[in-house]
C-alpha cells in the first residue's frame, strides 16, 4: 500500500484555501440525500455531527455514554489556544503552527498543522457565539493566559473547566439540529465494527448497551470521533470509560494506525495511593507557573521524610534539589511535559521519591504564597487547591502538593490524510482519534483546538468531496450480507467472552495490561525493554484468552462485558504501541528512547532516518503489521534541536 | 490528615433487574476499606468480589470519576451524592465514614428518570428539554470577530455559574416533586445573561419548561432542597430569573393571539 497524504500544492499559507475551492461541492438539494454516521459526541464529533446537519446533511450520532454531553471532552481544564493576538504580544497563524510544529517535535505534517493555525481564529469566534463565557477582562474584553510554556497568551479559558464549556457548546449546537429532525442521536450505543462493501465504508455495528441487541446503520460515510487510547495503561487522567475499540475494530478492517507509540505523560497529577486506584487525577499546568519541583537532595532526608520524622517544611533550602530550576534554567519549573516528566522520573528512579512505597515529588507554593500573598494564589489556583485537599486531604497552602506523571493524551491514532479520510474510502477519523497534527508532542491547549477545528471547519468541506464522488442514493443499504457477516462475527467474539469463565476479572487483566505498557513503553523507552514488554503482552493476551471471568449475559445492561472487548483490544494495541517504539531508533517528544540521547540527558532525534510517520497495517490475526512510511516533508520550516536549557 | 486505619461496613444497596422488576435493598457486609479511597473505588472492590463468587455485580453510572461528566448518581444514606455540599459521588472519600457504619445507596428515584438497572436510570429527558431550545441558534461560520462585543466581565461570571451545571439529576432526585426546575433555570440563565442569548430568551423559556412538564417532572414549590444538594452549587435564583422570562413570552405569545 501506498500512502497519498493528499497535501495540495503552493504556499503553506494558500494550501487550505486553494484546497477549499478544489474541491467538489454536493448540490444544496441533494445534500439530505446523503446520510452521515458520526461515532462519538466529544468535541470533535459533536461539531462535526451539528455543522454537517446545518448544512443540509441527514446525520446519526453514537455515543457510549447517556448523554452526548458526558463525553471526556467535558473533563479538559486549562484551554484552547488560539492565534487571535488579542494580547498584541506578537502571536500570528504563523507563530501558532511554528510552536506547534516545534512543540511536536517536527513529526507532524507541516500542511495540517498549518490549516489548525489558520481555523483557530474561527473557533473562538463560533464559541462566543454560541454563548461559551470564556474568562473576560474588567473592559469586556476577552482573557488570555501563557500556558505551557507558550512564549504568548493565547489560551482562552472558562475557569478550570474549559472543555465543560466547549463541549455544552457544540453539544448545544448538536441538540438544535436533534430537535430540528436533523440529527438522530442514538445514546448508550458502543459501535463494534464497521462495514465494508467493496472497499469503501458503508456502515457500522452498534452495540444497544441496555438490551444488549446489535444494531445495523448505513451510511455513506462513517467519521470516528471516538477520542484516544490512554487507558491502555489502565491508569490515566482520561476517564474510566475511554477506549480504543471503534478506531482498533477499524484498523482491522483495514484503516492504518500511526504513530501507536507517540503518548503524553502530563508531568502533574495526584499519585497513585493504592491497587484499588482507578484513575489518576490531572492538575492543571498552569500550576507550574508559581510552583516550584524539589525532591531532597540525599536519600538520608528522604528516609526521614517516607518515614513521617520530618516534613517539607523542616527541610532546609540547601538541602532542595529543584530540579528542573538546575538543569534547565531558561525555562525551569516551565520546561514542556515531557521533560518535565522524565525529569520526574530520573529523581524517584534515584530513590528520591518523597513517598513510602511510591513515587512522588513535590510542588511546592510556600515562595509564591510568600512573594504574592495567599490571596493572589487562591485567586489563581484556589479550585485546583480545592480539588486535591479534596482527594488527599492535605492543604497545599500550608504543605507542598504531591504529584507524579501520569498518561494524559495520545498522539497517535488512526492515519488520515488532508481530507481526514483514514485509508479506508468514505472512513474519516476526527479529534483525538487521528493522528495528524501534534507529532510526537501535544502542547497544552491544542487538543480542544484540534477538535474544534476538526469538525467545525474541516470536515464539512472535506466530505463532501467525496460524497459528491459517489453520488446520492448508492450506498447499500443494512439488508446487505455485508452487515450480517460482520454481526455474526460480533456475536462469535461475544460468545467466545462469556464463555472463558475463567477467575480473573476484566480489571485484574487490564491492570496487569497497564503497568506491562508503563513498564516498559512508558517515559523512558530501551530496545530490550520494549522486546521485553511485547513478551509480557503476549503472556496477557493468553491469559486474557484462557482465564478471565466476565459475568451476566448479552441480552441486558453488562458492563463487565463492555469492558471486555474493550481490553481485548487494548491488549493488540499496546502490543502495536510496543513495537512502534521498538522501530522507532530515537527520541522525539513523548517517545524517549534510552539508548538515544545526547551526553545531557535529552532526546536525540535523528531526522535523516526517522522523519516519518510509521503508519501499520493489520495483516492478519497471527501475522505481524507491516509498518508503511508516510515521509514528512519539512518546505517550510527547519528541523531544529529542541533545547530549553 | 489521612488515617491508615481500614473500615469494615455494611452496605445497603439498591438491585433492579430491569425496569419492570420491583427491586429491593440487599445487604452487602464490606471490609478492608481504605480511607483514602473514593466511594466508588469501593464499588469497584465490592464488584471484584461479586463477580469472583459468582455474583451480578452491581450496575452504576460513572465516567470521568473528578465531579465534570455528571454520570455519577447515587442516594447516599438519602442525600443525593452522599453527605458533603458541592460534591459528587465520584469525588466522595471513604474517610467521610466511620468504622462500623451502614450506608443506604439508591438510585435517583423520579417519574421522569425510570431505573435501567440497579442504580443506573435513564435521564434522557433532560436531553429532551435541551433539544426543545437550550441553545443560541448559531450555524457554523455565521459568527463574528469574539471581540466585536465586549460583555462586563461580571455577566460573564454569572453566565459562567449558571453555565457549571453538569446535568447529573441530583436536584430532581432530591425535590419531593421530582421537579427539574433548577437544571432548566440553570440552562436559561445561562444564555439569559448573555446579550447572544437576548433574541431567543423568552422562547426559549418557554420551550423549556413545556417540555419539561411533558417529561412528567412535578411542580417547583420552592423547597430549596435542589440548591443544597447541587454538586455545583447552582443557586435556586435562576428559578426566579426563568420564571420571569417564562411569563413574559406566555404573555407575549398571548397578545399575538
Ligand atoms: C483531564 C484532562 C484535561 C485536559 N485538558 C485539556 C486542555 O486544557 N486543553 C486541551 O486542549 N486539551 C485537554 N485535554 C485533552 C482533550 O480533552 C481531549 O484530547 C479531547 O477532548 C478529545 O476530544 P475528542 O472529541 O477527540 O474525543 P472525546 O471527547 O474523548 O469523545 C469521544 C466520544 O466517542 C464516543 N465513543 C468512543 N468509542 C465509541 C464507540 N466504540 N462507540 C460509540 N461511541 C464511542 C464517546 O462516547 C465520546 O462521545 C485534556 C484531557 C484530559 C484527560
Ligand atoms: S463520574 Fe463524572 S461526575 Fe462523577
Amino acid at each position: 500500500m501506498k500512502l497519498d497524504s493528499k497535501v495540495p500544492e503552493g504556499p503553506l499559507a494558500d494550501k487550505w484555501t486553494n484546497h477549499k475551492f478544489n474541491l467538489k461541492l454536493v448540490n444544496p438539494a441533494n445534500k439530505r440525500k446523503y446520510h452521515i454516521i458520526v461515532v462519538g459526541t466529544g468535541l470533535a464529533g459533536a461539531s462535526a455531527a451539528a455543522s454537517l446537519a446545518e448544512l443540509g446533511y441527514n446525520v446519526s450520532t453514537f455515543c457510549f455514554q447517556d448523554s452526548p454531553r458526558r463525553a471526556h471532552s467535558i473533563a479538559a481544564q486549562g484551554g484552547i489556544n488560539a492565534a487571535k493576538n488579542y494580547q498584541n504580544d506578537g502571536d500570528s497563524v504563523y507563530r501558532l503552527f511554528y510552536d506547534t510544529i516545534k512543540g511536536g517535535d517536527y513529526r507532524s505534517r507541516e500542511a495540517n498543522t498549518h490549516r489548525l493555525a489558520e481555523v483557530s481564529v474561527n473557533i473562538i469566534d463560533q464559541c462566543v457565539a454560541q454563548g461559551v463565557p470564556f474568562a473576560r477582562e474588567y473592559g469586556g474584553y476577552l482573557a488570555n493566559r501563557s500556558f505551557g510554556g507558550a512564549q504568548v497568551s493565547r489560551t482562552f479559558y472558562a475557569r478550570g473547566q474549559t472543555g465543560q464549556q466547549l463541549l455544552l457548546g457544540a453539544y448545544g449546537a448538536l441538540n438544535r439540529q436533534i430537535g430540528l429532525g436533523n440529527v438522530q442521536s442514538y445514546n448508550r450505543r458502543e459501535m463494534l465494527d464497521i462495514v465494508k462493501v467493496d472497499g469503501r465504508a458503508c456502515g457500522i455495528i452498534v452495540k444497544n448497551l441496555i438490551t444488549g441487541e446489535l444494531e445495523r446503520h448505513a451510511g455513506d460515510a462513517v467519521l470516528l470521533c471516538t477520542g484516544g487510547y490512554g487507558n491502555a495503561y489502565f491508569l490515566s487522567t482520561n476517564a474510566m470509560n475511554s477506549n480504543a475499540t471503534a478506531a482498533w475494530r477499524a484498523h482491522k478492517k483495514g484503516a492504518l494506525f500511526a504513530n501507536p507509540c507517540y503518548v503524553q505523560i502530563h508531568p502533574t497529577c495526584i499519585p497513585v495511593h493504592g491497587d484499588y486506584q482507578s484513575k489518576l487525577t490531572l492538575m492543571s499546568e498552569s500550576l507550574r507557573n508559581d510552583g516550584r519541583v524539589w525532591v531532597p537532595r540525599d536519600k538520608a532526608t528522604v528516609e526521614k521524610l517516607q518515614q513521617g520524622q520530618i516534613k517539607a517544611a523542616d527541610i532546609p533550602e540547601a538541602d532542595r534539589f529543584y530540579y528542573l530550576e538546575e538543569k534547565y534554567p531558561a525555562f525551569g519549573n516551565l520546561v514542556p511535559r515531557d521533560v518535565a516528566s522524565r525529569n520526574a522520573k530520573y529523581v524517584t528512579d534515584d530513590g528520591l521519591s518523597v513517598i513510602p512505597d511510591g513515587e512522588a515529588v513535590f510542588l511546592d507554593f510556600t515562595d509564591a504564597i510568600n512573594r504574592l500573598g495567599k490571596d493572589t494564589i487562591a485567586a489563581r489556583y484556589g479550585n485546583l487547591f480545592e480539588m486535591y485537599q479534596r482527594i488527599t486531604d492535605d492543604n497545599p497552602y500550608q504543605v507542598p502538593m504531591k504529584i507524579f506523571p501520569a498518561v494524559h493524551y495520545t498522539m497517535g491514532g488512526l492515519w488520515v490524510d488532508y481530507n481526514l479520510m483514514t485509508t479506508v474510502p468514505g472512513l474519516y477519523a476526527l479529534g483525538e482519534a487521528n493522528f495528524s497534527d501534534h507529532g510526537a508532542n501535544r502542547l497544552g491547549a491544542s487538543a480542544l483546538m484540534q477538535g474544534l477545528a476538526d469538525g467545525y471547519f474541516v470536515i464539512p468541506f472535506t466530505v463532501g468531496d467525496y460524497l459528491a464522488e459517489i453520488g446520492p442514493g448508492n450506498t447499500p443499504g443494512t439488508d446487505h450480507p455485508a452487515f450480517q457477516e460482520v454481526e455474526q462475527s460480533i456475536q462469535a467474539h461475544t460468545q467466545q467472552l462469556l464463555g472463558i469463565n475463567g477467575s480473573k476479572t476484566v480489571d485484574d487483566i487490564h491492570k496487569k495490561l497497564g503497568k506491562a505498557i508503563w513498564d516498559h513503553c512508558g517515559m523512558a523507552r530501551t530496545a530490550d525493554g520494549l522486546r521485553e514488554g511485547i513478551e509480557k503482552i503476549k503472556g496477557i493476551k493468553e491469559e486474557f484468552w484462557n482465564d478471565v471471568r466476565v459475568p451476566g449475559n448479552d441480552n441486558e445492561i453488562n458492563f463487565e462485558l463492555q469492558k471486555a472487548w474493550r481490553v481485548a483490544d487494548f491488549i493488540e494495541l499496546g502490543e502495536l504501541m510496543c513495537r512502534d517504539a521498538y522501530n522507532r531508533n530515537e527520541s522525539c517528544g513523548g517517545h524517549f528512547r534510552e539508548d538515544f540521547q545526547t551526553p545531557e540527558g535529552e532526546a536525540l532525534r535523528n531526522d535523516a532516518e526517522y522523519a516519518y510517520a510509521a503508519a501499520w497495517e493489520w495483516k492478519g490475526d497471527d501475522q505481524p503489521h507491516e509498518m508503511i512510511k508516510e515521509d514528512l516533508n519539512f518546505e517550510f520550516v527547519e528541523l531544529k534541536t529542541r533545547s530549553y536549557k | 490528615m489521612a488515617s491508615n486505619t481500614s473500615l469494615s461496613l455494611t452496605l445497603k444497596i439498591w438491585r433492579q433487574n430491569g425496569p419492570n422488576d420491583k427491586g429491593k435493598i440487599v445487604t452487602y457486609p464490606i471490609s478492608d476499606i481504605s480511607p483514602e479511597m473514593s466511594f466508588l473505588e469501593m464499588f469497584d472492590v465490592l464488584n471484584d468480589q461479586l463477580i469472583k463468587k459468582g455474583e451480578d455485580p452491581i450496575a452504576f453510572d460513572h465516567d470521568c470519576r473528578e465531579g465534570i461528566c455528571g454520570a455519577c448518581s447515587m442516594m447516599i444514606n438519602g442525600q443525593a451524592h452522599g453527605p458533603h455540599r458541592r460534591t459528587t459521588t465520584c469525588q466522595l472519600h471513604m474517610r467521610s465514614f466511620k468504622d462500623g457504619d451502614t450506608i443506604y445507596v439508591e438510585p435517583w428515584r423520579a417519574a421522569a428518570f425510570p431505573v435501567v438497572k440497579d442504580l443506573v436510570v435513564d435521564r434522557e429527558a433532560f436531553d429532551r428539554i435541551l433539544q426543545s431550545g437550550g441553545y443560541i441558534s448559531v450555524n457554523t461560520g455565521n459568527a463574528q470577530d469574539a471581540n466585536e462585543m465586549p460583555i462586563a466581565n461580571e455577566i460573564a461570571e454569572n453566565a459562567m455559574d449558571a453555565a457549571e451545571c453538569i446535568g447529573c439529576g441530583a436536584c430532581v432526585a432530591s425535590c419531593k416533586n421530582a421537579s427539574a426546575m433548577l437544571f432548566v433555570s440553570a440552562k436559561a440563565s445561562h444564555l439569559a445573561y448573555l446579550p447572544q442569548g437576548q433574541p431567543e430568551r423568552n422562547r426559549r423559556a418557554q420551550m423549556m419548561v413545556n417540555q419539561m412538564d411533558e417529561e412528567g417532572f412535578g411542580n417547583c414549590t420552592n423547597t430549596g432542597a435542589c440548591e443544597v444538594q447541587c454538586p455545583k452549587g447552582i443557586s435556586i435564583k435562576n428559578i426566579s430569573r426563568m420564571n420571569a422570562d417564562f411569563l413574559r413570552s406566555t404573555i407575549a405569545s398571548e397578545t399575538e393571539i
